[in-house]
């Protein structure tokens, strides 16, 4: 069991009506690694994501997250991840403790009062458990998203963009938290970032994604090896290279900007 | 048993109602309106065709059409779960689609009942006075049915929609002829028979009459057909509505 890949993903391909988002890769993240799945915007990282995590079904291919199909076993993928998305997924009516209640109650999780409790004193957000969300700046939602992402002990952690937005301050927070994690009970963290220096200071191992395909992957030091570069950065440009991604506003998006406008 | 992922997304919604008292207060500005303008407005007119108390007769549609719009609001309210993250946090725990569906729809079927109990009590105090208090469970009851019927529409709805643009065709085709045309406001017996027919097809207008039974003492289609057709429609809707939500993608 210990050799046993986290999640393996083998010929995985999504397309879309008319375009492939995802095109036929192969990764494979071991037990207890931080993998950092980097690409573009577009690049299909998100959707790569949204297929491990049981949300998508792939046109073809095979994976295994923590040994099961997310595509045949639903139910026993969905115990062993948790998640962090890359928009906030919390009730802003909700108080934080109640969001974790709920998470709580659909994973069905024993001692639930005691790992709340725990949970938010780890992610330092104990003292305002009965607050609402709306009142929680960005950083404080993303370590309460954590928080409840851990709150059934998974076996894997998936972050999109976990840091985006967030103060130097916050985000160096937050990885002191997955490397604690990392280190103590052995969670495996599948995280996206656009930070790429972030990546090249907290991964054990980098996928670079490319208009579906994945161009290069291995340890940070091997791809800057490998491109003859000095920083994950440079490595990035010169696999990716440089022209911007242009990418349409889904209808989600338009209505996220709407929904700030108002709040202003 | 998976009854506490249902139980946890009615209590869900039961408490952002509870706490959004703005929403409450708000929503009850029109059915007070409709009592008042029109209650007291075609009142003495009503009277001299010689159907009696418009009050009377106006009270149970106006309930209805609180619990129809806000039975509608909750359903597509998804949308809104949909674009900000939510429905995602709820679509990859171990809980099947069928129990997210119908423990959110009995939530908002639950809140659009309690909308409906509110506007009772207001049109008691614009002067309506039920026929006999011991028919009010019964109309609670048609009140759960009505809800849970549009409720499971607004969701079957939601589930097709990405954003509210086509949110106003669905007001001004849907929402609205459903409740104008329910006898809601007008009796329907003597009418052009296309009406009649639109009428009698519309699960609204049983909704209304069996309201109007519980609460008034009077019904066309009968309280027994009205219950048949309005349980029959809960079950379908609640499949066709269970079916599409199955169905999202995000």
């Amino acid at each position: 069991m210990p050799n046993e890949p986290s999640i393996q993903a083998k010929n995985l391909t999504k397309k879309f009506a008319d375009f492939t988002a995802v095109d036929n890769i192969s990764f494979s993240v071991n037990r207890g690694q931080t993998f950092a799945f980097l690409g573009p915007n577009g690049a299909g990282k998100t959707t790569t994501i949204k297929m491990l995590t049981t949300l998508l079904r792939p046109t073809s291919g095979e994976m295994l997250v923590n040994g099961y199909s997310p595509v045949t076993n639903q139910d026993d993928v969905r115990r062993s991840f948790g998640i962090v998305f890359q928009d906030p997924s919390l009730d802003d009516e909700l108080t934080a403790y109640e969001n974790m209640q709920f998470h709580g109650v659909l994973y069905k999780v024993t001692n639930l009062e005691k790992r709340i409790e725990d949970l938010l004193k780890f992610v330092e957000l104990h003292d305002r458990k009965n607050d609402f969300v709306k009142h929680f700046s960005g950083g404080m939602k993303r370590r309460l998203e954590i928080a409840r992402g851990l709150l059934h002990t998974p076996k894997v952690l998936f972050l999109d963009e976990p840091t985006l937005g967030l103060d130097p301050q916050t985000r160096n927070h937050i990885w002191s938290y997955l490397k604690q994690l990392n280190k103590t009970e052995g969670i495996t963290v599948f995280f996206t970032t656009h930070y790429i220096e972030e990546a090249d200071r907290v991964a054990d191992y980098v996928a670079i994604i490319d208009n579906g395909k994945i161009v290069a992957q291995g340890t940070p030091k091997e791809l800057k090896k490998q491109t003859k570069t000095a920083s994950l950065e440079d490595a990035f440009l010169s696999l990716t290279g440089r022209k911007i991604r242009e990418e349409t506003a889904g209808a989600a998006e338009q209505m996220r900007m709407r929904h700030r406008l108002w709040r202003r | 048993m998976a009854m506490e992922a249902i139980y946890i997304l009615w209590l869900r919604q039961l408490k952002r109602y509870l706490r959004s008292r703005s929403r409450i207060i708000g929503s009850l500005g029109q059915p007070l309106l409709f009592l008042i303008a029109l209650g007291y407005g075609f009142g003495p007119v009503f009277q001299k065709a010689g159907q009696g108390n418009y009050l009377e007769f106006l009270a149970p549609g106006v309930i209805a059409m609180t619990v129809l719009f806000t039975s509608i609001f909750s359903g597509i309210d998804l949308i809104w779960d949909r674009q900000f993250g939510f429905l995602k946090e709820t679509l990859v725990a171990p809980a099947s689609r069928l129990q997210i569906m119908i423990g959110r729809t009995l939530g908002g079927a639950t809140v659009s009942t309690l909308q409906g109990i509110i506007v009772f009590f207001i049109s008691i105090i614009a002067g309506f006075r039920p026929a006999n208090l011991a028919m009010l469970p019964f109309a609670f009851l048609v009140m759960l049915l009505i809800a849970l019927l549009f409720t499971a529409l607004g969701t079957a709805i939601a589930s097709l929609l990405e954003d509210f643009q086509g949110f106003q065709m669905i007001m001004n085709f849907l929402v609205m002829p459903l409740f104008f045309l329910s006898g809601a406001l007008f009796p329907l017996a003597g009418l052009p028979a296309i009406i009649t027919l639109v009428a009698s097809i519309n699960p609204l207008a049983y909704g209304v009459d069996g309201l109007r039974w519980a609460l008034v003492g009077a019904s066309h289609f009968g309280p027994g057909l009205d219950l048949v057709v309005l349980g029959g429609l809960d079950a379908l809707f609640l499949v066709i509505g269970a079916y599409l939500f199955s169905k999202i993608q995000i």
